[in-house]
């Protein structure tokens, strides 16, 4: 019984720390019908972000201060960025600049 | 109006103070739109245009699978027309979000337009990613400063081709910028008010649906110095369809792309290609005839679809 008990706190320790350490590292972000989602989105410094185009549309990621800026994304084309220093990133789509979001690093 | 309505013009419009008639068509009228050039030729003064728009060299999706064939397509017909036009507008979005090659491939392709000269603006998909600087560096040349806006006269005509997508900005919006205008202002002053004009930009110059980024922010001030001419014409594209509005003597009106469709304003929760299968597709891609004839003939604005 002791075995077992320590064996789940074990693995829920595994799984809690391995969870933690995916959403520590990597993230993602749609692009579907002329919207980022979600539009706010909340990291820690070492984390890759990757965007993924829906629509058919040409889309981009670019940063409002030049930080970062994505060529045009066609359909299903994808984007990375990792963000180290803690911040607040706004960027919106250079084609649609109605389109905007931002990253926040913390 | 016996004769207009033979040729299935779906609008025709009277301007009060103006001799001129306007009319406006949607639907495949290529033999007829032949029969309006030849009466164009034929009457004093007259002749006609083409206007291509959008053709988004790149663009792959369910409307289209090949933006080519569809610009092929428009080219043969443009080429069949009797006579020739006189020339060619392109009002932007040449390329489909600047994909390399695409520049090189939409100028082989209109090398083939039997015409005496082609006229460009550039849309937001030919200058984002570079600001414009390879737009310009193909077709800047003997525009005004290169910048890429110019005027010119035709028959007693003024063409004035603006740039409103290189200060695209704000809410998605396009704009004309202060340079630009105050340069309009400079071009249209020596013009007497029974000139007619032609204005041909990339974003339509008059509100069509904001939330969509279908407006430039600041098109009013350019449009009050085109108020006091008898007959104004802006010609426009980026939504992919064709919508007309009259305001004044001033008659807005926007072109099919050769590419894909954009859905009416508010009709989708975003615009984008639509996607709809390629044959229904073709029935709203085309050009844009545009025939002056200076007398008695009317002037009519025919909206060819491909399919």
């Amino acid at each position: 019984m002791r075995r077992e008990v320590a064996m789940l706190i074990g693995l829920a320790l595994a799984a809690a720390t391995a969870g933690h350490a995916l959403a520590a590292r990597s993230a993602a972000v749609g692009i579907r019908e002329f919207k980022f989602a979600p539009a706010a989105l909340s990291i820690h410094p070492g984390t890759t972000v990757t965007w993924t185009n829906r629509d058919e549309e040409t889309h981009t990621i670019t940063s409002t201060t030049g930080a970062f800026a994505s060529a045009g994304l066609g359909n299903d084309e994808t984007f990375t960025q990792t963000f180290t220093k803690p911040g607040i990133y706004e960027y919106f789509c250079a084609l649609h600049p109605q389109m905007r979001a931002r990253v926040i690093v913390k | 109006m016996d004769r207009i309505d033979r040729r299935g013009f779906l609008q025709c419009m009277a301007w009060t103070g103006s001799a001129l008639v306007w009319t406006s068509a949607a639907g495949v009228l290529t033999s007829r739109m032949a029969g309006s050039a030849e009466a164009a030729d034929t009457a004093a003064g007259g002749f006609s245009f083409v206007q291509i728009s959008d053709t988004h060299i790149g663009f792959k999706g369910q409307a289209n699978s090949d933006s080519t064939v569809t610009l092929k397509q428009v080219i043969d017909r443009v080429n069949a027309l009797q006579p020739a036009p006189a020339f060619v507008l392109h009002t932007g979005d040449q390329t489909h979000g600047q994909k390399p090659g695409a520049f090189d491939t939409v100028a082989e392709m209109l090398k083939g337009v039997k015409t005496e000269r082609i006229f460009y603006v550039p849309g937001e998909h030919d200058v984002f990613l570079d600001g414009g600087t390879e737009y310009l560096s193909r077709y800047g040349k003997g525009t005004v400063g290169g910048h890429g806006w110019q005027s010119f006269d035709y028959k007693g005509t003024h063409f004035v081709g603006l740039i409103n997508v290189l200060k695209y900005k704000g809410e998605g919006m396009g704009a004309l910028g202060q340079d630009q205008i105050e340069w309009l202002e400079k071009d249209l002053a020596p013009l007497s008010a029974s000139t007619p004009v032609v204005v041909f930009a990339h974003v339509p110059l008059w509100s069509v649906y904001p939330k969509w980024g279908w407006v430039t922010e600041d098109a009013e001030r350019a449009l009050g110095y085109l108020k006091r001419f008898g007959s104004v014409t802006v010609l426009n594209g980026h939504i992919h369809q064709v919508l007309t509005k009259v305001e004044g003597s001033v008659r807005f009106h926007t072109a099919m792309s050769t590419a894909f469709p954009q859905p009416a304003p508010g009709s989708a929760p975003a615009p984008g290609p639509m996607k709809i299968s390629e044959t229904e597709a073709r029935r709203m891609i085309g050009v844009t005839e545009a025939s002056f004839v200076r007398g008695t003939e009317p002037l009519a604005i025919v909206d060819s679809t491909l399919g």
